[in-house]
């Protein structure tokens, strides 16, 4: 059955209560929610795993955790947290924005919608289920280069249907995306009307469609060479392991934009409200994100140079990843300038989003560093690439995430967080972050090698301060939680607009805002949009 | 209610894609365990496929009874129009993955294998014989992988299902013209002509399949050669199966009188995927069998 909601209609007595209406949902806040409370929790269990792989670390030699293990534990780690963290992460935001942002009741798709969220668990089951099989969860890598990750025991196939679930889901999601951006925008809500984060996540969207399948088909190649005899990946059959790399990176490059994107789109809401100013640039913040995201199909072999490609592939991966850094360098200025002269205030929010700036800029020079080729060929599975690609994840994706909660959480449950408690989660992770991170590239360039529990002596003392600084920023992510928890359950009333410099059309409904966001569609004009 | 922006049309919470969940778990789980040797995988893949199959019945019901009802207005129809068009992009990619990794083998890591650039004693050591042309006639390690005797040639067979679903897109279409001039007979006639030319374009992939494991020797396991062969035109198959099934749905669909000139999503929806399964037919034609 179902219902067409006319205009202002907004009773829900006849709506499923507890557990049934979270299963069966189709309304956009409630599967905001659900994608968000499950990356939080994923970020959790995720943690959980980086804490072993740090205790392990704290000194050399093997101490607690048997070495397959520990390459399990780096395996799985980096599959939760790209998978269950920050891409539901994002996607919740992308569900409980959207349509608040373009002035639409729903999703265009809210059937889908629940299914796309409802895979997750699922597949996350046969994920980490894996970690219990006889012999242990997948140890490859969460890049699963053959031939090491085809001596996967039991947990190969489980991987890689989880890997096929999770992609099913995503490509809803960014159908969903795109099909609502497209079509349920409100009158006046133009192109060039529309929040950054509705562009960067109709962008990351693109991405998704166009990547999601080739790493599909990159698990459905592993899976029949295992066990069906082909020979995509193995010489003696005129295969070749390299033809991995290649199919997987092609995904891999766009998705970590698929990762960093929506973040970039958070924090370009945030800087303007406590700047007290209009975005700088907004328009060239479009095509600087459309330019990143083109590029990005251009780039992948730059994971590859020490793999032995012809002179002129290392010569072109590299001019082009080079590239991507002048549309990168355009979003940082634009920032800054949207800060330059303003009537900045420094509430949470502020605070994550202008560590994001920094330490996300710092990460993106480490990947200047990196794929500059001759260069790569020193750094190349060392833990510099672990400190670059945790400065752009970390305090790129996540602080920017984060910065998101603290900024829509007040519209979100109609209650203002504790300001003193958000102040200080804030200065123990940023501060402890950079404790765990930045030794990593001393580290690396020093040689120690990524996704080994052993290491030389001379790696001990920085090796001790990141495993501290990682204890503190794990623990310093139970304040978050506890904070949000709390928010949840009550505070001081929420206004509508919650933040004095806030615009655009959210920031016009009440603080929580009603179940269909906007049963009669707004007028949008220049004055509404561009906050 | 029309009106791009008048009354929204929002759904009732749905049991159904829940289902859908429990019915894709299910067939992963029990294919995984059926990989790892365990017999039960089996059973759980039936029960998962019984699932699976129990929603698309309901969800696809519930969405053409909401349909024929007239609950949709035009902001409705445009979200589908949306949703199929970039679902079918998605496939695209899938197949356009499969195709780098032909071309990648094909041109240059076969070649590479044989000792061009600059690795000319790639095989020396190893597999002296090996003689990188394509198909391949010598295996790198024949031991491991079998040799065929011989390949599918592209004028034959693969020719005629050329023809046949290249054809078949023309009847699609017909079926559409007739659809908008409101003619249900030749409307319901198309659709049955693309249908069954649909189906026997799979019997006779599938007789070639036949002909090739147990005449030609070319199987799976016949190297890279093999692997791209089968892997290519396997998944293919499988979408056109996939496309013929849905035709089938829409025949039935067409026969009890569900479509209208004016609104008819579903029709174009398969008609789509299907010029999408034609198209992807074309460039196997060319580069599998034909180039
Ligand atoms: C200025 C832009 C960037 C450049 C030039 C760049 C360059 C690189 C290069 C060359 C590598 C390979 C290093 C090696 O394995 O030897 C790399 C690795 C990596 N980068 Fe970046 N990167 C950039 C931005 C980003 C962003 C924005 C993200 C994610 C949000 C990211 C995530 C990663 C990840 C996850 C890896 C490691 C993958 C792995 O091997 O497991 N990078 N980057
Ligand atoms: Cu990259």
């Amino acid at each position: 059955m179902s219902q067409a909601v006319a205009h202002g209609h907004d009773d829900h007595s006849h709506l499923p209560a507890g557990w049934k209406r979270w299963l069966f949902t189709t309304n956009h806040k409630d599967i905001g929610t659900l994608y968000l409370s499950f990356a939080l929790i994923m970020f959790f269990i995720g943690g959980a795993m980086a804490m072993i792989i740090r205790l392990e670390l704290l000194e050399p030699g093997v101490q607690y955790v048997d070495p397959t293990f520990f390459n399990s534990m780096t395996t799985m780690h980096a599959l939760v947290m790209i998978f269950g963290v920050v891409m539901p992460g994002t996607v919740g935001f992308a569900n409980w924005l959207i349509p608040m942002m373009i002035g639409s009741p729903d999703m265009a798709l809210p059937r889908m919608n629940n299914w796309s969220f409802w895979i997750l668990p699922f597949a996350f089951t046969l994920l980490l289920g894996s970690l219990f099989l006889p012999g242990g969860g997948p140890a490859g890598g969460w890049t699963m280069y053959p031939p090491l990750m085809l001596q996967t025991g039991f947990a190969l196939p489980f991987v890689i249907f989880a890997v096929h679930f999770l992609g099913a889901s995503s490509i809803m999601g960014s159908i969903n995306i795109i099909a609502t951006i497209f079509n349920m925008r409100a009158p006046g809500m133009t192109f060039m009307r529309l929040p950054l984060f509705v562009w960067t996540w109709l962008i990351t969207s693109f991405l998704l469609i166009a990547t999601i399948p080739v790493l599909a088909g990159a698990v459905t190649m592993l899976l029949t060479d295992k066990y069906f005899g082909t020979s995509f990946f193995n010489a003696a059959g005129g295969g070749d392991p390299v033809l991995f790399q290649h199919v997987f990176w092609f995904f891999g490059h766009p998705e970590v934009y698929i990762l960093i994107l929506p973040s970039f789109g958070i924090v370009s809401q945030i800087l303007p409200t406590f700047s007290r100013k209009p975005l700088f640039g907004y328009e060239s913040m479009v095509y600087a994100t459309a330019s990143i995201a083109f590029l990005s199909f251009f780039v992948w072999a730059h994971h590859m140079f020490t793999v032995g490609m012809p002179l002129a592939g290392e010569l072109f991966f590299m001019y082009a990843t080079m590239s991507i850094a002048v549309p990168t360098g355009v979003k940082v200025f634009n920032w800054v300038a949207t800060m330059w002269r303003g009537s900045m205030t420094f509430e949470t929010p502020m605070l994550w989003a202008i560590s994001f700036v920094v330490l996300f800029t710092i990460g993106g020079f480490s990947g200047l560093m990196l794929g500059i080729t001759p260069a790569d060929f020193q750094y190349h599975d060392t833990y510099f690439v672990v400190a670059h690609f945790h400065y752009v994840l970390v305090t790129g994706a996540v602080f920017g995430m984060i910065g998101g909660v603290y900024y829509w959480l007040p519209k979100w449950t109609g209650h203002m967080y504790d300001e003193t408690l958000g102040k200080i989660h804030f200065w123990v992770s940023v501060i402890s972050v950079n404790l765990l991170f930045f030794p990593q590239h001393f580290l690396g360039l020093a040689g120690m090698p990524r996704r080994i529990p052993d290491y030389a002596v001379q790696f001990t003392e920085w090796n001790q301060i990141s495993s501290i600084g990682g204890f503190v920023f794990g623990a310093s992510q139970l304040i978050f939680l506890y904070l949000i928890i709390r928010c949840i359950r009550g505070g001081a009333k929420a206004t509508d607009q919650v933040w004095e410099g806030a615009h655009g059309l959210e920031w016009t409904l009440p603080s929580p805002p009603p179940y269909h966001s906007f049963t009669t569609p707004p007028q949008v004009t220049d004055a509404v949009a561009h906050s | 209610m029309s009106a791009p922006h008048g009354g929204y049309y929002l759904p009732d919470p749905s049991h159904w894609p829940i289902l859908g969940s429990i019915g894709l778990f299910s067939i992963f789980l029990g294919s995984a365990t059926w990989l790892n040797g365990a017999s039960a995988g089996g059973l759980i893949i039936g029960f998962g496929i019984a699932v699976f199959l129990f929603m698309l019945f309901g969800w696809f019901g519930t969405v053409i009874r909401e349909s024929v009802t007239g609950t949709y207005n035009h902001q409705v129809d445009v979200s589908f129009r949306w949703g199929m068009f970039w679902f079918i992009v998605s496939e695209v990619m899938f197949f356009g993955g499969f195709f780098g990794a032909l071309f990648y083998s094909r041109i240059l890591s076969v070649q590479w294998l044989g000792g061009a650039g600059d690795g000319f004693a790639t095989h020396q050591f190893l597999w002296p014989d090996f003689v990188p042309d394509w198909p391949m006639t010598v295996m790198p390690d024949p031991s491991k992988w079998t040799v065929y005797r011989e390949v599918i040639p592209a004028i034959g067979v693969p020719l005629l299902n050329t023809i046949i679903l290249v054809s078949s897109s023309f009847t699609v279409t017909f079926g559409h013209w007739a659809l908008k001039k409101g003619n249900r007979r030749a409307q319901s006639w198309w659709l049955f002509v693309t249908l069954a030319l649909g189906f026997t374009f799979v019997g006779i992939q599938a007789t070639e399949y036949v002909h090739a494991y147990h005449e030609l020797g070319l199987t799976l396991h016949s190297g890279i050669y093999g692997t791209t062969f089968f892997m290519l035109t396997g998944f293919h198959g499988l979408h056109v199966t996939i496309g013929a099934t849905m035709l089938t749905v829409i025949w039935l669909r067409s026969l009890s009188g569900h479509f209208t000139p004016e609104n008819h999503f579903g029709f174009e929806a398969v008609a789509w995927y299907w010029h999408f399964v034609d198209v992807v037919w074309l460039f196997l034609f060319t580069f599998v069998y034909w180039l």
